[in-house]
């Protein structure tokens, strides 16, 4: 069948008309569901229409390819679990570059990159994509704990990387001057995964949120880099979509973390300050509660507002999170989730994983929302979060996370923070808050005593 | 297509990009990441083309390569976010 190339280049348009659409419903919880399906609907609509592309002779190879790449998508996407979104994530990340690797490898032994736009988009293709997939696989490998999620490196590794990356793009230059040659070509390719490789390789499993966005934004622009290549508007348009989309995250998730791009990216720390006695915070003035004295305090408030972090959702207690909060609803107190942009392992991961346990998306709050409300709020209950509720972030110049933007708990007219122990979370400070006036510290283990607060309530 | 009219393209779709996700809110930033994900297998579209043509052994097998990886780029990412998606919804 022959159709001309106009007609294909229009239902392309269309697709990237039904991205667009698809990517403004997920602005609203309610549209989003129907946004994911256009945008499914248009991807449904490009892959119909390049079947009808003129170069392709043969049908074999693409059933079969289908067949077992939608096999594997399938399986993963039933199976995964939502705690382990962030290395699913990862991994998809890695395939879509790896495709356009694969993709710009093809044109490239084709011979259809001959002139110097497309030699350089091939280059860049092949570049971004190999890194992408290998970087990718390392971040999964990390989070999935196949290797250890501590920064790995060994002297001299920056210069490594330096000398890698210069010499890819060595290598471009070299192919826009003798297109073609493949020795060439397959060392750029053995430059870029292993550039890949040792990028993520000293990245510490703290900064794996801004990790799995940026490569989320690589794998777009590989996806652009290949629509360069080939001259096709869907790839080049819903690439940088993804790519521009990859790189907002990744800003938003920096800010949250109060690290610069760069210091995430060359491993580097903040700066420690004068280093802080865990005895000097907390000698004489951490006050212990119980249960049952929680239940009581809840009991007589009217707001309350409690704030997630990961070690919630590593103990699987969300399910006993809502049914505490439900028992507080029906004595007719307002109960809030304070959601921290790093509460999770990715950008909204917290989110995900509380909305698992069915809590109205309208109950969680984020950080810029629930902070100003704090003064209002009788009780905030603390589950497994530590750093993002320091006050030191706000009040001591001299901390090493003095300006991280934090959940103003301590705001709170009472603080209960449950926790196995003092100790103190991945930036390694002593927390000021758990020492305060209003703060009482429920020792234990954060499901069995959110589910003995929920007797205590009952029976209270 | 020439090269300023890609690059037009290009430049455009990051502006539209910027103005379309900064509007996302932080609730549905994991479905946002998997769901763009998903339309990032838009390569698919070029690995189609390669696994079908008659280009050579090479390319074909690249051509498989690609529409395997893409594939489940596409169908996982646009399922998984279903998935997340579809908790979000009920009340």
């Amino acid at each position: 069948m022959h159709v001309s190339q106009n007609w294909i280049d229009i239902a392309y348009l269309i697709a990237a008309c039904l991205f667009v659409i698809g990517i403004k419903g997920l602005t609203k919880p309610k549209t989003a569901v129907r946004g994911n399906l256009l945008a499914a609907a248009g991807m449904g609509v490009a892959a119909v229409v390049t079947l009808l592309n003129e170069h392709i002779v043969t049908y074999e190879v693409i059933i079969a390819g289908v067949v077992v790449g939608g096999l594997i998508g399938a399986v993963m996407a039933k199976k995964v679990q939502m705690t382990s979104m962030p290395q699913m994530i990862a991994l998809l990340n890695g395939f879509g570059g790896g495709a356009s690797f694969a993709v710009a490898s093809a044109e490239f032994f084709r011979g259809s990159a001959n002139d110097t736009v497309s030699i350089i988009a091939t280059g860049a293709a092949v570049l971004i994509g190999a890194v992408t997939l290998t970087g990718s696989l390392v971040a999964f490998a990390k989070l999935q704990e196949l290797i250890d999620g501590k920064p790995m490196g060994f002297p001299g590794m920056k210069l490594v990387n330096a000398v890698l990356f210069v010499g890819s793009l060595a290598g471009i230059g070299y192919l826009v001057l003798n297109p073609g040659n493949e020795a060439v070509f397959w060392g750029l390719v053995a430059a870029a995964m292993l550039l890949g490789l040792l990028l993520v390789l000293p990245i510490g499993g703290a900064d794996m949120p801004v990790v799995i966005a940026l490569l989320n934004s690589y794998s777009g622009v590989a996806a652009s880099a290949a629509g360069f290549v080939m001259g096709n508007s869907a790839l080049i348009i819903t690439g940088s979509l993804v790519g521009a989309s990859g790189l907002i995250l990744t800003s938003i998730m920096c800010k949250a973390m109060n690290r610069s791009l760069t210091n995430v990216l060359f491993g580097v720390m903040a700066e420690a300050g004068e280093a802080m006695d865990e005895d000097e915070v907390y000698a004489g003035k951490v006050k212990s509660t119980s249960a049952e004295e929680v239940a009581m305090l809840l009991e007589t408030a009217q707001r309350v507002v409690i704030v997630p972090g990961f070690g919630l959702a590593m103990a699987q207690a969300q399910h006993a999170v809502r049914d505490m909060a439900d028992t507080m609803e029906a004595m007719g107190i307002e109960v809030e989730y304070a959601i921290h942009p790093v509460a999770g392992r990715m950008p909204g991961h917290m989110n995900v994983l509380l909305a698992e346990a069915e809590v109205p998306y309208e109950q969680l709050k984020d950080m810029d929302a629930i902070n100003p409300t704090f003064e209002q709020t009788d009780v905030a209950i603390v589950l497994g979060a530590n750093d993002v509720t320091n006050p030191m972030a706000r009040e001591d110049k001299g901390s090493p996370i003095y300006g991280m933007p934090i959940l103003n708990v301590d705001k709170a007219k009472t603080v209960v923070v449950v926790k196995r122990s003092l100790s103190s979370g991945f930036a390694g400070l002593p927390n000021p808050l758990f020492a305060k006036d209003n703060t009482l510290m429920l020792f234990g283990d954060g499901k069995g005593a959110v589910l003995d607060i929920t007797t205590a309530l009952k029976e209270g | 297509m020439d090269f300023v009219a890609q690059l037009t393209l290009f430049v455009l779709a990051i502006f539209l990009g910027v103005e379309l996700i900064t509007k996302v809110p932080p609730t549905l930033h994991t479905p946002l990441m998997s769901g763009s994900n998903a339309i990032s297998g838009i390569t698919v579209v070029g690995a189609l083309i390669a696994a079908g043509s008659d280009s050579g052994l090479l390319i074909n097998v690249l051509g498989f390569a690609a529409v395997v990886l893409a594939t489940i780029n596409v169908i996982g990412g646009f399922m998984v976010t279903n998935r997340m998606l579809a908790m979000f919804k009920r009340k």
